[in-house]
């Protein structure tokens, strides 16, 4: 114990050491004034102390604490429990808009989006493991379709809502054909440099995209020619994104137990085992990556009709970023997962104002504690399918021509 | 030609400032193949560090070139501490997990510096002090080069040549390119792996830092997501040269400078960044090895 | 033999890393039904030539022909991996590469895939004809398992398993791709005694049952000898010698090269 203690204070001093001009020292180099902050720098050692120790404890009784929080819930592998909570949650869904604020709904708009979206991004991620950081220039280019489309040939949504996942769907497959045989992490630098590129033109091309000002004015979905008031237009558009996300996770987990799903999951195994199997590599990933692409589009045409304005701000890195770490949070390749990843990560920082400002360096810092403490995910994946064995065959000799 | 030689030589500093950094890059990925997606957040926690130093030493009074100097030494040995932990915390245990959880561990490690640095400082851009003096003699071609382009050469230089003979003259080089050939040999042999790779960290942390101070004290403003965009562009640098290959990461970082300046100065400067990011995208889809890398067999 | 051209025709092999020469001019055919091993020291290039007959790397020179038995003659110099086992070569790699996080089905499963053709659209709606096909890949899959006496096992995760499950199960998702020349590169690498002799029987029973030809690298010279209708030995990537298992045996060039020092 006193030695814990004693590598607690250790850790905590050299952590005090090391944050020491950042956190406690700032400095006005214009009116040259320096203010010391001294108090940072104590709740700071205080803290890593605290962490230090709790987290060794916590380490040494990893197989004690794991049972609590074991690989893939047991909850949820129970079946009649895993329909009536779906039920539940169905229902609190549907209702959610008739009870809260425009607000509120809003708010509940953006987090069933980044679900939506982290579905997408699971599929090249979680399912066939291509580390995709540009992510975001398919959600760029659904939104900006419906934006350029409607502004110079008057498109409605609906018609637009499949013309952006398309045109995302193409777009990944002109950046997936190249790229998509480099290594892993070759991969991962390339698609942020592609998403960069994306969103450097539309900064600068102004003729194109107008530039860093965007596009103003995009109309709302329409209901049958109906005009609704705006009030009523966010509840609509909250069920067609809660729409959009029920779609989305039924196809991910047709697809995840289908052939080609198999075969996404078996790639991220082991490519070369994968292609000595006689699976075309090249293909497979493209579908992965295009697929995925296509779930961006769509959501990005439903976020251009819901802010009604686009602009090349909203498709940085750090979009990727977030998207990406809810796949992480939530357990790449798990559907369940990313929805719970999207709704803590987004709503979150929503309702506790005070955290909204340490909102990234959350993001960061759980990115970095999943992979080391939990590469899982927090449910875990589930994906032990085991599949009813074919009896009848058992006593057949069945030939093999 | 003036011209022609302003942009070569802004584009020879651009190049040097990239090598600093993309030293770091190539020497960590040639050790433990990682892409240290952290390494442009050290290169803006050093710039940090010397800025919070200078202004600092300056309001003591002292002179300006002890205050350039102990602000580099600091910005270099906080550089190096911030290297060393951001390996232990987020890389070490990673070390035999899936390839893509270290990456993914590193771009959570970038993510929380840089917003650590923005709400433990600034959102804003600080403006930097002009710590390197300007030089009388150097006037006549100040159109072409400046004071600041020439100490930047000049520390470039010698910095290359240190680490050159620390790698090719020294037992912890010697152990460090054994560790880059073959990890589980090198263990085998004795060699303290855990050392050399936190040696490998610290070391391109502190060129990065060095980096840092010398871009800072040039362009004369920094905010908390410069090691964004910086730490792409040495990447890139350090692919185009060859990945893990050190002279290789020098010279793509001088010819990507190269190319940004002489493309801003004859293309167009709208499309800064395009370049770089484009080059990227062109050399990993035609050449991913590099000038100077060598192509690797996938083992079977 | 002499009307019927054989199954797998190489000539004049050659393959080099920048300078190395790692094969040089090798000849070997496989005709349908043998059994033919490809011996030789470590080193010698073996694994590399399964790696050119397979796609995993372009061969520098000569030609890989296969005439099969349906009648299609086809060149594999320069197909990718997976087009050459959808031709009807499947191989089992020696440093075993399971799809380690999958059960054991769905490695055989993934084995089906170049078979069968379900596609987004299928996967999505599930229709009669997705369902049916799933179905079917399942019953062919567990057959194969059970072929292999290791269907108790089908859905435990691939990784779990004893080692000499781990190598069946290697040669059963090989078999799944429908192949009509089988690689096998050491199988029986890290086999107990009585692992290599049941891995014995079942290399012989494979043969019968799916009616295919085996190319197989192998070090355990007992089961070699017992298995092989003809045997190659290479070494310093090219042929020393050919011939059936006495002959090989007899062979003073590959006592020599091969079996003195191993034998020692």
């Amino acid at each position: 114990m006193w030695a814990e203690l004693k590598k607690g204070a250790a850790v905590a001093v050299w952590f005090m050491f090391l944050t020491l001009p950042i956190m406690v020292v700032k400095v006005n180099p214009i009116e040259q004034t320096v203010v010391w902050r001294w108090a940072n720098l104590v709740w700071l050692g205080a803290a890593v102390f605290v962490l230090t120790v709790v987290g060794r404890y916590c380490s040494r009784h990893r197989t004690e604490l794991s049972a609590f929080w074991p690989d893939a819930h047991p909850l949820l592998a129970h079946p009649q429990l895993k329909r009536f909570l779906l039920i539940v949650l169905a229902l609190l869904a549907t209702l959610f808009p008739l009870f809260f604020s425009s607000y509120q709904i809003n708010i509940m708009t953006t987090a069933l989006m980044y679900a939506v979206l982290g579905l997408g991004l699971n599929i090249v991620v979680g399912l066939a493991g291509l580390l995709d950081l540009g992510y975001v220039a398919f959600y760029a280019v659904g939104a900006y379709s419906y934006a350029l489309l409607n502004y110079h040939f008057g498109l409605g949504f609906w018609a637009a809502l499949p013309i952006g996942g398309l045109l995302a769907a193409i777009f990944g497959v002109l950046l997936g054909f190249p790229v998509l045989r480099l290594r892993g992490d070759y991969l991962a630098i390339v698609t942020l440099g592609f998403g960069e590129i994306i969103r450097l033109i539309l900064e600068n091309w102004n003729d194109f995209s107008f530039g860093p000002s965007g596009i103003a004015g995009i109309p709302r979905p329409g209901l049958f020619g109906l005009t609704l008031s705006v009030d009523d237009a966010i509840m609509y558009i909250y069920y067609l994104v809660l729409l959009l996300g029920l779609i989305t996770i039924f196809v991910v987990n047709r697809l995840r137990d289908s052939r080609i799903g198999r075969a996404w999951i078996a790639l991220r195994e082991d490519e070369i085992a994968c292609q000595a199997m006689g699976i075309d590599k090249t293909k497979t990933k493209l579908t992965a990556f295009a697929l995925g692409a296509s779930w961006a589009g769509m959501v990005g045409v439903l976020f251009a009709a819901k802010t009604t304005f686009v602009n090349p701000a909203s498709f940085t890195f750090l979009e990727s970023a977030i998207i990406l770490s809810i796949v992480v949070l939530g357990g790449m390749g798990s559907t369940v997962g990313v929805v719970i990843g999207a709704l803590v990560f987004i709503l979150l920082p929503e309702y506790l104002r005070a955290f909204a400002d340490y909102r990234m360096l959350l993001f960061g810092a759980i990115m970095v504690g999943v992979m080391v403490f939990r590469p899982q995910g927090i449910i875990g994946n589930p994906r032990r399918r085991s599949y009813p064995l074919p009896m009848a065959a058992a006593d057949q000799e069945v030939g093999h021509e | 030609m003036e011209y022609f030689l302003e942009l070569f030589f802004s584009g020879l500093t651009r190049g040097s400032i990239y090598a600093l950094i993309a030293l770091g890059y190539t020497m960590v990925y040639g050790i433990i193949g990682l892409i240290n997606f952290a390494h442009g957040e050290i290169y803006m926690i050093g710039a940090f560090t010397a800025l919070i130093c200078a202004t600092v030493l300056t309001i003591w009074g002292l002179p300006p070139l002890a205050v350039l100097g102990l602000s580099a030494f600091a910005a270099i040995i906080w550089s190096a501490a911030y290297g060393l932990t951001v390996e232990r915390i987020a890389y070490r245990p990673l070390r035999h997990a899936p390839r893509l959880s270290p990456l993914i561990s590193a771009i959570g490690m970038s993510i929380f510096l840089q917003n650590y640095v923005l709400l433990a400082q600034t959102a804003d851009f600080v403006s930097f002090p002009a710590l390197i003096p300007d030089f009388a003699w150097l006037e006549p071609y100040r159109s072409i080069i400046g004071s600041s382009d020439l100490v930047i050469l000049l520390t470039t230089a010698v910095v290359m040549l240190l680490l050159t003979i620390l790698i090719k003259g020294t037992k912890i080089g010697r152990a460090m390119r054994a560790t880059a050939q073959d990890r589980e040999m090198a263990l085998l042999l004795g060699i303290d792996v855990n050392l050399v790779i936190s040696v490998t960290f610290v070391i391109g942390s502190a060129l990065a830092a060095i980096g840092g101070v010398l871009i800072a004290s040039h362009i004369g403003q920094i905010n908390f997501a410069i090691g964004f965009l910086a730490g792409i562009k040495a990447f890139t640098a350090a692919v185009l040269g060859g990945i893990g290959s050190v002279p290789g990461a020098v010279l793509g970082s001088l010819l990507l400078g190269w190319t940004e300046s002489f493309a801003t100065g004859y293309i167009s400067s709208d499309y800064e960044d395009v370049f770089a990011f484009a080059l990227l995208v062109l050399i990993l889809i035609f050449r991913p090895s590099g000038i100077l890398g060598r192509h690797h067999n996938q083992k079977v | 033999m002499s009307e019927v051209r054989p199954l797998l025709e190489v000539r004049g092999l050659s393959m080099a890393f920048g300078g190395l020469r790692a094969l040089h001019d090798l000849d070997l055919e496989v005709s349908c039904g043998e059994i033919v091993a490809l011996i030789g020291p470590n080193g010698a290039g073996k694994t590399t030539f399964f790696n050119c007959l397979t796609g995993v790397y372009a061969p520098s020179a000569g030609d890989i022909l296969l005439n099969r038995p349906d009648g299609k003659a086809l060149r594999l110099n320069g197909l990718l991996p997976n087009q050459i086992t959808k031709h009807g070569l499947a191989r089992t790699f020696q440093n075993i590469r399971l799809f380690s996080e999958m059960t054991v089905l769905e490695n055989v499963m993934i084995g089906c895939h170049c078979r069968h053709r379900a596609g987004i659209l299928g996967a999505i709606l599930r229709g009669p004809a997705t369902r049916a096909e799933e179905a079917a890949i399942i019953d062919k899959s567990y057959t194969i398992l059970q072929h292999l006496r290791i269907a108790q096992y089908a859905n435990d995760v691939a990784k779990s398993l004893p080692y000499g499950v781990q190598r069946t199960l290697e040669i059963a998702r090989a078999l799944a791709t429908e192949p009509v020349l089988l690689l096998l590169d050491e199988p029986a690498a890290g086999l107990n005694p009585t692992e290599t002799s049941e891995l014995d029987a079942l290399i012989l029973q494979i043969r019968e049952r799916y009616r295919l030809a085996i190319l197989l690298i192998e070090h355990d010279m007992k089961l070699v000898m017992s298995l092989s209708d003809r045997i190659y030995v290479v070494d310093y990537g090219e042929r020393i010698a050919q011939g059936t298992p006495a002959e090989i045996r007899n062979n003073p060039a590959v006592i020599k090269a091969y079996l003195g020092e191993d034998d020692a």
